[in-house]
């Protein structure tokens, strides 16, 4: 496998990591956000926080890994997307930082109002949506070079059909992936009320998420036919997500199997993402950056691979560690074992 | 200019958080460690109390860090766009490190009662502390980077022929880390320190508070010690290879040995006259090379255009004085409790509760100087820092939204750990399996 390549495999696989972890924190924050909106908040709130609480700080380092990675692997990213994300940017992180502090803050007494739980919620959408958007900045047509002098064409983003689709899709998914995952945490904590809400969200969102798929597809086929054409020919991929869908739709409609379920739902993205990330290949900015135009020195690919199979030796174990202990204990899943710490 | 603004306004405000994030782990290992050794509930105390504090200040670091992390690239493009192939690997280690300590600090905050044998709760506080630690070190590897740039060579402004280990252990990186990594140790002891003086003047002399106060106060005398020790280093690499910043930081003009070191003054910056300093004879030639004759290079001898402003004469000033009172007061303490058999006396309280805003002072001040001492370059030797900057406009507003969030941050970061920190301290009765400390 060649640098570029193996370099790109890593960070997208992070990104996908990313994406499963953060939907589940993202749709949570929401859904106890309506929950309490509803006045049910008393009936999900204990599995959200037992799960949210040992691991919201893992969930940010694996977005930090990705852009650092992506800017230690292909440096010119770092020029391009940073001339012309300064303000779309700076707004995602200004609310990532809300977000984050939120959570922590409200261990100490803010819980209770109303406009911490709105924000905590709300901004779970939005991040999602303007994180998003930097991959459909990576489609093309947004960004110009002009004489050396990158431009960020704001007006034609916020005009075009593909950008909105790419939002609906990623607002959709979160809330199902987080709602299938929550039934399934539910369901092991023996909480029969949550998991009933959670069910419900969890098929309420489904088909949406097919849908907004769709509508993404042919949004692309309008927006950038290049990287449709290379869609297609991995369509098996994308087929392959569907399927997984379908199994995963099945078990939740049988009310049996949530784990499986939500296994389902995970390989129903990995799959669909990294079709599109391989069919994006190889630009990582139509047309401007490539893999393999702006890789780092060999010299330095060599050592960043080194470092991150090192890395992932002590990763590993200790990931495994955490789920062990807050995943899959039963007796801190069903809250029989109190967490002090809170 | 707004973009340098902001950069440091970020890195401001995120250092303070930075500092505790690497400190205060060390604290709540050493006081949970000596709960068990001592069987003494009053230190297993401490170490929840601290910890709960620290998850709101872990919050504020890591989202202000990856503010940081991210208007890196996006401020400075170009820089990032050249260094980045250099200091990649460092980066990129740093993740992992905070990957690390992010994991084993939701094992540690969520496990306090769960393991019977209580060394294995406090064995988790291990990695946390590597896991910070090394981030810290491998962040100042980049900062150090930028100070002394090796391991490559530049042509026609591109990076080429990297040596990633070369350019990580360059010659500013044992002096900046050690000493960054010293003075956050030594600082979270002060700021803890504080908050038991605190509770001691208004008399609340409970032996919770007096053994806090005295643990702290310890570490904060050996970590003071240590950052002063290492200040020396860092000056000593200063006159090897960046003289003009010793020299612009000292107003030291003429190249010549027996070099004295000039404290406070005033310059006139025609004349290079100073008046109303005191003068330490021989002192700058030890700090710079150890010997009383050593010869330490004078900025005369560097170009106008490349020399650093002067001012920062007085933040280099303020620093190495906030270091000696960081060590007298611990001192003064210890030669009154352990001779003279006297408890603190609000005095002595009082100045210990001032030793945490001056010593968070010298940090700021500390990193002022050797950013400002950096200048013109960004890069020392290759790449001016007017080169480097975002040519992207609407930077101001994102300078006014950026202070308005940090301003937020303070606040309620602050009033939450007041909240916290007047919650009384609940003992808890029985001895190990820890049951007290709920916060609701
Ligand atoms: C509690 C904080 C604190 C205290 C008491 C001191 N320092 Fe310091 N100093 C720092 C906190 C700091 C810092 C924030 O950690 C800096 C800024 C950047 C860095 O690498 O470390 C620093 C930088 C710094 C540098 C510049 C390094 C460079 O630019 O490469 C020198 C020469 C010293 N220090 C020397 C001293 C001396 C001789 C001290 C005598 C006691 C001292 N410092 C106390
Ligand atoms: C590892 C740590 C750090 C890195 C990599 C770093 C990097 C930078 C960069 C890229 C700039 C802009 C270019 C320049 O003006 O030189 C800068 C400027 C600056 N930084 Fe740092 N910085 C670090 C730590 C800090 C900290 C903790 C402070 C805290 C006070 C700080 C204060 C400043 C200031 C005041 C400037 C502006 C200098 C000027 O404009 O004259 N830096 N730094
Ligand atoms: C250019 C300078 C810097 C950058 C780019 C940077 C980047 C970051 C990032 C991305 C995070 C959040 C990581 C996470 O998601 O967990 C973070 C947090 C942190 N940073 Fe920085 N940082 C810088 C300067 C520093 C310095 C100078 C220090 C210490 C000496 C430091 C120490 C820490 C620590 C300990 C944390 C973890 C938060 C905590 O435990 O409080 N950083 N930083």
């Amino acid at each position: 496998m060649s640098l570029e390549i193996l370099g790109i495999t890593v960070l997208w696989t992070f990104l996908y990591g990313y994406l499963i972890v953060a939907s589940i924190d993202f749709g949570a924050g929401f859904f106890s956000f309506y929950c309490k909106v509803k006045k049910e908040d008393h009936l999900v709130n204990s599995i959200i926080e037992r799960y949210l609480s040992p691991v919201w700080e893992v969930t940010n380092v694996f977005l930090v890994f990705f852009f650092v990675g992506l800017i230690g692997f292909f440096p010119s990213t770092a020029y391009y997307y940073g001339t012309a994300l300064l303000v779309p940017g700076s707004i995602a992180l200004v609310l990532l930082s809300l977000r984050g502090s939120f959570y922590a803050f409200a261990h100490y007494g803010v819980r209770n109002s109303m406009l911490y739980t709105g924000v905590y919620g709300l901004t779970g959408l939005f991040i999602p949506a303007s994180l998003a958007t930097v991959l459909t900045i990576s489609e093309g047509g947004f960004i110009r070079e002009t004489n050396g002098l990158v431009e960020f064409l704001s007006d034609q983003l916020l005009k075009s059909p593909y950008a909105w689709s790419v939002v609906i899709l990623a607002i959709v998914s979160i809330l199902f992936i987080s709602a299938s995952f929550l039934t399934y945490y539910a369901d092991k904590a023996k909480d029969r009320k949550s998991t009933v809400i959670f069910h419900k969200y969890a098929i309420m969102w489904s088909l949406p998420t097919i849908f907004a798929s769709m509508l993404v597809f042919f949004a692309i086929y309008q927006h950038n036919p290049e990287h449709f054409q290379n869609m297609l020919d991995i369509s098996w991929l994308f087929l392959l997500s569907l399927a997984s869908f379908l199994v995963a739709l099945a078990l939740l409609l049988k009310k049996k199997h949530y784990g499986w379920a939500f296994v389902m739902v995970m390989l129903q993205f990995a799959f669909a993402f990294y079709g599109y990330g391989i069919s994006h290949l190889p630009y990582l900015l139509y047309p401007y950056i490539t893999i393999s135009d702006s890789i780092n020195s060999p010299v330095m690919g060599k050592a960043l691979v080194t470092g991150f199979i090192v890395g992932l030796c002590l990763l590993i174990p200790s990931l495994y560690l955490l789920m062990k202990m807050f995943l899959f204990d039963v007796k801190y899943v069903q809250g029989k074992e109190k967490a002090v710490q809170r | 200019m707004y973009a340098r603004i902001l950069t440091s306004l970020t890195l401001g405000f995120h250092i303070i958080f930075a500092v505790l994030g690497v400190g205060i782990p060390v604290l709540i290992s050493i006081a949970e460690w000596l709960g068990i050794r001592k069987k003494d509930p009053r230190y297993t105390q401490m170490a929840k109390r601290w910890s709960k504090g620290f998850t709101v200040t872990v919050a504020v670091g890591v989202v202000t860090g990856t503010c940081i992390g991210l208007q890196l690239s996006l401020l400075w493009p170009s820089f990032m766009k050249t260094a980045g192939e250099a200091i990649a690997l460092p980066l990129f280690l740093e993740t992992f490190a905070f990957f690390f300590e992010a994991i084993f600090l939701g094992v540690y905050l969520y496990t306090w009662n769960r393991f019977k044998n209580p060394y294995l709760h406090w064995a988790f506080s291990i990695p946390v502390i590597i896991g910070s630690t090394a981030s810290a070190f491998f962040i100042m590897t980049v900062n150090a980077f930028m100070n002394a740039p090796q391991g490559f060579s530049l042509e026609n402004g591109s990076i080429v022929a990297i040596e990633p280990l070369q350019a990580m252990f360059n010659a500013a990186t044992p002096s900046k880390a050690g000493h960054m990594i010293f003075s956050s140790y030594a600082t979270s002891a002060f700021v803890l320190a504080a908050l038991a003086a605190y509770k001691l003047l208004r008399g609340n002399a409970t032996a919770y508070y007096k053994k806090a106060l005295q643990l702290t106060l310890s570490l904060a005398l050996i970590f003071s010690l240590g950052t002063a020790l290492w200040g020396d280093i860092a000056g000593k690499y200063l006159a090897k290879h960046q003289p003009e910043k010793l020299a612009a930081a000292e107003w030291h003009f003429e190249t010549k040995g027996e070099a004295e070191l000039i404290f406070g003054g005033v310059l006139d910056e025609e004349t290079h006259e100073i008046k109303y300093a005191l003068r330490l004879p021989y002192a700058l030639s030890v700090l710079a090379t150890n010997t009383l004759d050593g010869e330490v290079k004078g900025l005369n001898e560097v170009p106008e255009d490349l020399r650093p402003p002067l001012f920062i004469h007085y933040l280099f000033d303020g620093m190495v004085a906030i270091g000696g009172y960081m060590i007298i007061v611990p001192v003064w303490y210890f030669v009154r409790k352990k001779w003279l058999k006297k408890e603190a006396s609000p005095w002595e309280l009082m100045f210990i509760i001032g030793g945490a805003p001056l010593a968070m002072l010298a940090i700021e001040l500390g990193w002022i100087f050797t950013e400002i001492g950096r200048q013109p370059w960004i890069l020392v030797g290759y790449m001016k820092t007017t080169h480097a900057v975002t040519s992207a406009t609407n930077v101001g507003e994102m300078l006014a939204l950026f202070s308005l969030l940090y301003l937020f941050l303070a606040v309620v970061s602050t009033s939450i750990l007041l909240r916290i920190y007047k919650q009384p301290v609940v003992m808890d009765k029985v001895y190990p399996s820890v049951t007290g400390g709920e916060s609701r």
